[in-house]
C-alpha cells in the first residue's frame, strides 16, 4: 500500500524546466494511451507510442540499388516512463480523454488531474495493477527477476530467463505497509495476507530516531551503521560459550534489545538495525506464506526496496533463513513500474500479444540509478521503454525453450570476458560514424546524428562497465542489441547497407568460379574442413596467424568437427538441414550457397535461416532473397528444386 | 496467589526422595534482559533439623521471604507466590523473584554478603546467562551452575506448575470491548496438542504435541527487548513499567497509517478494514505528524506494533501446524494486558474464532521453575566434592 504523495515532493516536480522532460518523456506527442500511477514517494507514468524510424526497403535487383524510405513505416512502441512530471495540457491530445489511475495517492489526485487536464479519470485497483504488471514484466521483459545475493562476489545479481510459465508465485509488495499476494494465474489472485511492518514503519521509526526526513537519506546512514551496537546477539547473552552451543554468535536475539541501557547510540547503527529488522521480518513473514502454501517463488517489490543492494541482501538473508531452502526470493528490476503497467494494460489484455523487448537505449539502467548520491532531478527520473515487436516464438525444435540461453558467456559475472568484449565494440563505435554516413551519403544531416549516435553509445559502455547488471546479464548479444537500437534511435538502420551490397555483388561475381573449382574435388565438405583444419593448425601459408594465436588448439570447448565429419562420411544423407547464416559477402555467397548446394544434390532439403535485423555486416533475411534469387539463375546451381530451400527469419 | 492443590496432582508430584540436594533450592533462569529466580522454602521443617539448620540457610531464607524488594531492582511478586507445594519429597512455598540481568554483579555481592559461597550449592539455571555467568557464580559464592536446556525447562516448568494451580490458564473474552472485556479462567487439562510462544527480550515459538515433547518451530528478533529499548529511545523511559504505562495511556492511530488513512475507507475487494493499521509508524516521516505526537503515542504504538508482528508470526505458524490453542507466556506479558488483548483479538479475528489465545498466571517463571525440578533430579555428587 501506498501513501499520499508529499507536498514536498510535489514542489520539486513543478521546477522540472520544460527541455529536460520532454528528453526524459520520448515520444510523447504521438502518445495515445496513459496510466499513472500515483505512490507514496514517486509518480509514475506509462503511455503508448507509435514512433517512426528510416527503415531499408531492398528494390528488386534489377532497379538500381537499396535505397532509404523517407517515408518510414512506422513501428509500434510502448513505453513505461517513470518520473515526477508536471503535466501540460497541450501534451495529452484530444484522443487521450481517459486517464488510468492506481496507487494510494490516486483517490487523492483524481480532481486535479481531471480539472488541470480535462480529461476522465478511471481509478483501477492498486493490487490488481501490481499483479498484472508483474505479469507482463516476468513474461516479456528479458533477465526482469533476479536473485540477488551480496555474498557471491561479482555474481551478486543472479537473472532468470523470461518464460511464460511463471504461475504460482508469491507478489510481496513493501510500501508503506506490506501486502502478500498468490498468484495463480492472470485471472486468479488474491491477498492472502500482509503486516503493517512496511516501508512506512522504516521511514516513521527511522525520521523519529535520527531526525532525518528523507528517505533516502535513511537509506545512505543504513548503509553505513552496524546494527550489532544496537541490538541484543545471542553472544551478548551466552558469551564466550558458542560454538560448544551449535549458536551462530551474530544472530539477533533481540533487535534493539540493548537500547534499554541508558546510554547514546550512533544513528546510523540505530538505523541499519531498523532496516535489518523490518527486512527480516518481512522475508520471516513472506516465507512463512510461501511455506504454508506450497509457492517456491517469492517476488519482492515496492518502495521499501527500490532495487538497494542493503534491503535486497537483508530480505535475501532473511528468506534463505527462513525459507529453508524450499523458498527464493527474488527482485524485479523494473519493480517501480509494475503498478503503472498494470494500470495500463487493464482493459488491453487482447493488445498484449505478440512480443516485446527492452529498449536498452530508451531504457535507464536502473540498478544504478538508484543508488546513493543521484540527488538532482534528471538522473533520479528512470525510463523503462519496451518495443512491441513482431510476434517471435521459440525455435521449436530447442529441448527446452524455458531453460535455454543463447549466450555463451555471462559477461556481467565475468570480469575479463566483459573488458574484452566492451572493449572490442569500443574500438567498432569509434568507426561508426564513418560507416553511418557512407549509408545515407545524401543526407546532409548524417553527421550531426551520427556523432550523437557515438556519443551516446560511448556514455553507455561506460555506464556497463561500471554497472555490468544495470539492464540484466551482460551477453555479446545484449552489446549488439544496444548498438542496433542506437543506431535505429539515430535513424541508422543499417550502416553496413552499402558495404554489405558491395562485398555481395563482388562475391557473386566469383560464385562461378568457386563452383567449378569445387566441383573438381571428390568429396567437397571434408576436404574444405581438413582445409580449414590445416589453416588453423599447420603453418601459416595464408597470413592467418593472427587469427591462430587467438585460437586454441584442439579439442574446442565446444567442438564437433569429428562427429560431424564421420556423419558425413559414413551416415545417410540428412533428411533436413537448418544453416544459419553469418555475415554478408564471401561468408554467404561463396561458403554458405555452396554448402547449401552440396547437401541439395544429396538430396537433403535445407532451410537457410537469416536474421530480420540488421546486425553489422550479417546477412538480413530481406538482403538474402534478392541474393538467392540471382544465384539461382546462374546456370551452375544445378537448379535445385525451389521448394527444397526455405529462407527462415531469425531474431 | 491460591493454589488449589488437588489431590491428584499433588500425589503426582511428591518426586524420587531418594536422593535431594541440600538447601537451599533455587532455579534460575538468566535471560537477556531479566533474571528469573525460583525459591523452594520448605514449610515441613521438623524441629530436630530445624536445630541443624546451619544460620546462613536461616538467613537467606528469611532475607528471601520476609522481603518483597531486593536493592533497587530485584522484585519478589508475592501474588504469585505458590503454597503448599510438594518438590523433592518437601512440602513448602515457591517463591519467584526478578531482577535486571544487568544487576548480576550486585546480585552476586548481595550472594555473598549473606555467606552464600559457604554453603557449597548447586544452582540449576538455564538462559544465555547460564553460560556466561557460569565462572563469576563459582568464582564469588562458590556455586556450581548446572546448566539445563531453555525450553525444556520452560516445558517442564509450564506442565509442573498448570498441574498445581486449576487457575493458572486464563483467556480474555471481549478483548476489543473496555467494558464488557473479561478474564476468564481456562480449563487446560487436557492440553495436547497447543503452541507456547515465549516473548522475552526475543521469542521463541513451541509446539508441544505431549507431555514433555515440543520442537521449536521459528521464532523473532522482534520481542519485549525490542519494545523496551524502542521505547527508551523514543520516549526516554528507563523500565517496562514505564514504558507500559506511558502505553497505556497513548493512542496509536496518530502514530500509524490505517487503512481508511490511504483508502479513504475500507480497502473492500480483499476484505480489509479501514481501522486496520496499515503501516505501523506510517505516519511519522511527516514533521507535522511527529510535532504532534506525545511520547505516550509513541510508546503505544512501538508495543501494537511489536505486539501484531508476533501475533502475525503466530498466526501463521499456528495456521501450518494445524494448532488452535496458543499460550502465551514470557515477561512481556507481565502487567501488559494492552498486548494481551490485542493477541486475544488477533488470533481470534484473523482467525475468524478459529484460534484462541491463552495466557498463564506465573508468565515469565516457567523456566527458573523448570531449573528447580532439573535440580531435584541431579545427584548429589559433584556437591560432595566441593
Amino acid at each position: 500500500m501506498e501513501g499520499p504523495v508529499s507536498s514536498k515532493n510535489s514542489d520539486r516536480i513543478a521546477s522540472l524546466p520544460l527541455h529536460d522532460y520532454t528528453e526524459v518523456f520520448r515520444n510523447l506527442s504521438n502518445a495515445r494511451r496513459f496510466a499513472i500511477d500515483i505512490g507514496g514517494s514517486l509518480t509514475k507514468i506509462a503511455y503508448f507510442s507509435t514512433v517512426s524510424h528510416r527503415r531499408v526497403t531492398l528494390k528488386h535487383p534489377d532497379e538500381q540499388g537499396p535505397e532509404l524510405s523517407p517515408t518510414s513505416p512506422s513501428k509500434s512502441n510502448g513505453s513505461e516512463e517513470e518520473s515526477s512530471p508536471k503535466f501540460e495540457t497541450n501534451l495529452v491530445g484530444n484522443d487521450n480523454k481517459i486517464i488510468k489511475a492506481t496507487g494510494g495517492g490516486a483517490h487523492k489526485y483524481t480532481n486535479l488531474i481531471k480539472e488541470k487536464l480535462s480529461v476522465e479519470v478511471d481509478k483501477e485497483d492498486e493490487m490488481t495493477c501490481l499483479i498484472k504488471g508483474s505479469n507482463f514484466l516476468l513474461k516479456n521483459v528479458s533477465d526482469e527477476a533476479f536473485k540477488y545475493d551480496k555474498t557471491r562476489k561479482n555474481k551478486e545479481y543472479q537473472f532468470q530467463r523470461p518464460t511464460r510459465n511463471i504461475f504460482p508465485y508469491l507478489l510481496v509488495n513493501i510500501g508503506s505497509g506490506v501486502s502478500i499476494l498468490k498468484v495463480d494465474s492472470e485471472e486468479q489472485y488474491n491477498r492472502i495476507g500482509g503486516t503493517a511492518t512496511g516501508g512506512g514503519t522504516f521511514w516513521g521509526l527511522g525520521s523519529l530516531l535520527t531526525g532525518k526526513t528523507s528517505f533516502d537519506e535513511l537509506l545512505d546512514l543504513a548503509e553505513i551503521g552496524d546494527h550489532r551496537n544496537v541490538d541484543m546477539l545471542v553472544q551478548d547473552i551466552y558469551a564466550g560459550s558458542l560454538t560448544k552451543l551449535g549458536l551462530e554468535g551474530d544472530t539477533v536475539a533481540s533487535s534493539f534489545g540493548k537500547c534499554m541501557l541508558d546510554k547514546t547510540f550512533d544513528k546510523a547503527d540505530l538505523v541499519r538495525s531498523l532496516l535489518f529488522t523490518i527486512a527480516n521480518d518481512i522475508g520471516q513473514i513472506s516465507s512463512l506464506y510461501a511455506l504454508r502454501y506450497g509457492l517456491k517463488k517469492i517476488y519482492f517489490g515496492g518502495y521499501f526496496l527500490r532495487n538497494h543492494p542493503v534491503s535486497m541482501s537483508a530480505i535475501t538473508f532473511s528468506v534463505n533463513f527462513w525459507g529453508k531452502g524450499e523458498v527464493e526470493g527474488l527482485f524485479l528490476r523494473h519493480e517501480g513500474y509494475v503498478g503503472a503497467i498494470g494500470a495500463f494494460l487493464i482493459g488491453m489484455e487482447d493488445e498484449q500479444d505478440g512480443s516485446w523487448a527492452e529498449n536498452f537505449i530508451g531504457s535507464s539502467g536502473h540498478l544504478c540509478a538508484s543508488g546513493p548520491g543521484s540527488s538532482d532531478i534528471l538522473s533520479s527520473i528512470e525510463r523503462l521503454e519496451i518495443d512491441k515487436l513482431e510476434p517471435i516464438g521459440f525455435f521449436p525444435l530447442l529441448k527446452s525453450s524455458c531453460d535455454y540461453t543463447p549466450d555463451t558467456l555471462d559477461l556481467s559475472s565475468d570480469a575479463e570476458a566483459r573488458d574484452y568484449w566492451l572493449q572490442c565494440f569500443q574500438a567498432w563505435i569509434d568507426k561508426v560514424p564513418m560507416r553511418a554516413i557512407e549509408s545515407q551519403q545524401n543526407t546532409p544531416s548524417a553527421l550531426d546524428r551520427a556523432l550523437r549516435c557515438r556519443q551516446k553509445l560511448l556514455a553507455r559502455f561506460q555506464l556497463l562497465k561500471t554497472y555490468p547488471f544495470a539492464y540484466g546479464t551482460l551477453s555479446v548479444r545484449s552489446l549488439l542489441d544496444t548498438i542496433e537500437q542506437t543506431l535505429r534511435e539515430y535513424d541508422f538502420p543499417d550502416p553496413y547497407l552499402a558495404q554489405k551490397q558491395l562485398e555481395n555483388s563482388v562475391a557473386i561475381s566469383e560464385f562461378e568460379a568457386r563452383i567449378q573449382y569445387l566441383d573438381t574435388l571428390d568429396d567437397p565438405v571434408l576436404e574444405l574442413i581438413e582445409e580449414v583444419s590445416q589453416i588453423l593448425e599447420g603453418p601459416d601459408n595464408f597470413g592467418f596467424a593472427d587469427a591462430r594465436n587467438k585460437l586454441q588448439s584442439r579439442p574446442w570447448l565446444i567442438d564437433g568437427i569429428d562427429a560431424w565429419k564421420d556423419r558425413i562420411q559414413n551416415g545417410p544423407p540428412h533428411k533436413c538441414v537448418i544453416i544459419f547464416v553469418d555475415n554478408s559477402g564471401y561468408d554467404f555467397v561463396l561458403g554458405a550457397l555452396p554448402l547449401v548446394r552440396w547437401f541439395l544434390q544429396r538430396g537433403t532439403e535445407v532451410i537457410i535461416s537469416a536474421n530480420t535485423n540488421p546486425a553489422l555486416n550479417d546477412m538480413t533475411f530481406a538482403e538474402m532473397l534478392p541474393v538467392l534469387e540471382q544465384i539461382s539463375e546462374k546456370p551452375f546451381t544445378g537448379k535445385p528444386a525451389a521448394q527444397s530451400v526455405r529462407p527462415a527469419e531469425t531474431s | 496467589m491460591s493454589c488449589n492443590n488437588s489431590g491428584s496432582n499433588s500425589a503426582n508430584h511428591p518426586e524420587e526422595t531418594a536422593e535431594v540436594p541440600p538447601m537451599p533450592w533455587f532455579g534460575m533462569d538468566i535471560g537477556g534482559s531479566l533474571t528469573k529466580l525460583v525459591y523452594f522454602e520448605p514449610m515441613d521443617i521438623p524441629p530436630d533439623e530445624q536445630d541443624l539448620e546451619v544460620e546462613t540457610l536461616k538467613n537467606i531464607r528469611r532475607y528471601l521471604t520476609n522481603n518483597s524488594a531486593y536493592g533497587n531492582t530485584g522484585h519478589r511478586d508475592a501474588h504469585l507466590q505458590m503454597n503448599g507445594v510438594y518438590i523433592g519429597g518437601r512440602k513448602g512455598i515457591l517463591h519467584f523473584i526478578r531482577f535486571p540481568t544487568s544487576e548480576m554483579p550486585n546480585f552476586l555481592d548481595l550472594a555473598k554478603s549473606k555467606g552464600m559461597a559457604t554453603l557449597a550449592s548447586t544452582v540449576c539455571a538455564t538462559g544465555g546467562g547460564a553460560y556466561k555467568f557460569e565462572q563469576q557464580f563459582l568464582n564469588e559464592v562458590n556455586m556450581t551452575l548446572h546448566k539445563f536446556d531453555e525450553l525444556d525447562s520452560l516445558i517442564r516448568g509450564m506442565e509442573f506448575i498448570e498441574g498445581y494451580c486449576s487457575s493458572e490458564c486464563y483467556y480474555w473474552e471481549n478483548p476489543k470491548d473496555d467494558d464488557k472485556c473479561r478474564k476468564v479462567t481456562f480449563d487446560f487439562s487436557r492440553p495436547y496438542p497447543f503452541m507456547v510462544v515465549n516473548v522475552g527480550s526475543g521469542v521463541s515459538i513451541l509446539v508441544v504435541t505431549g507431555a514433555g515433547k515440543f520442537r521449536r518451530v521459528t521464532g523473532t528478533s522482534l520481542g519485549g527487548g525490542t519494545f523496551l529499548g524502542l521505547c527508551c529511545l523514543l520516549t526516554g523511559c528507563t523500565s517496562f513499567e514505564e514504558a507500559i504505562k506511558l502505553a497505556a495511556k497513548g493512542d496509536s492511530t496518530k502514530v500509524d497509517k490505517l487503512v481508511k488513512d490511504i483508502y479513504g475507507g475500507d480497502y473492500s475487494k480483499f476484505g480489509l478494514n479501514g481501522d486496520l493499521v496499515a503501516s505501523s509508524f506510517g505516519q511519522m516521516n511527516l514533521e507535522e505528524r511527529r510535532e504532534a505526537v506525545s511520547k505516550e503515542d509513541l510508546a503505544k504504538a512501538t508495543l501494537v506494533t511489536i505486539t501484531n508482528n508476533i501475533g502475525s508470526i503466530t498466526r501463521m505458524c499456528a495456521l501450518t501446524e494445524g494448532i488452535e490453542r496458543v499460550v502465551f507466556v514470557g515477561n512481556f506479558l507481565r502487567v501488559n494486558t494492552i498486548s494481551m488483548k490485542l493477541l486475544s483479538y488477533a488470533m481470534e479475528y484473523w482467525s475468524g474464532g478459529a484460534l484462541r489465545a491463552l495466557f498463564l498466571e506465573h508468565e515469565g517463571y516457567f523456566g527458573a521453575v523448570g531449573c528447580l525440578l532439573e535440580l531435584m533430579r541431579t545427584s548429589n555428587g559433584d556437591q560432595s566434592e566441593s
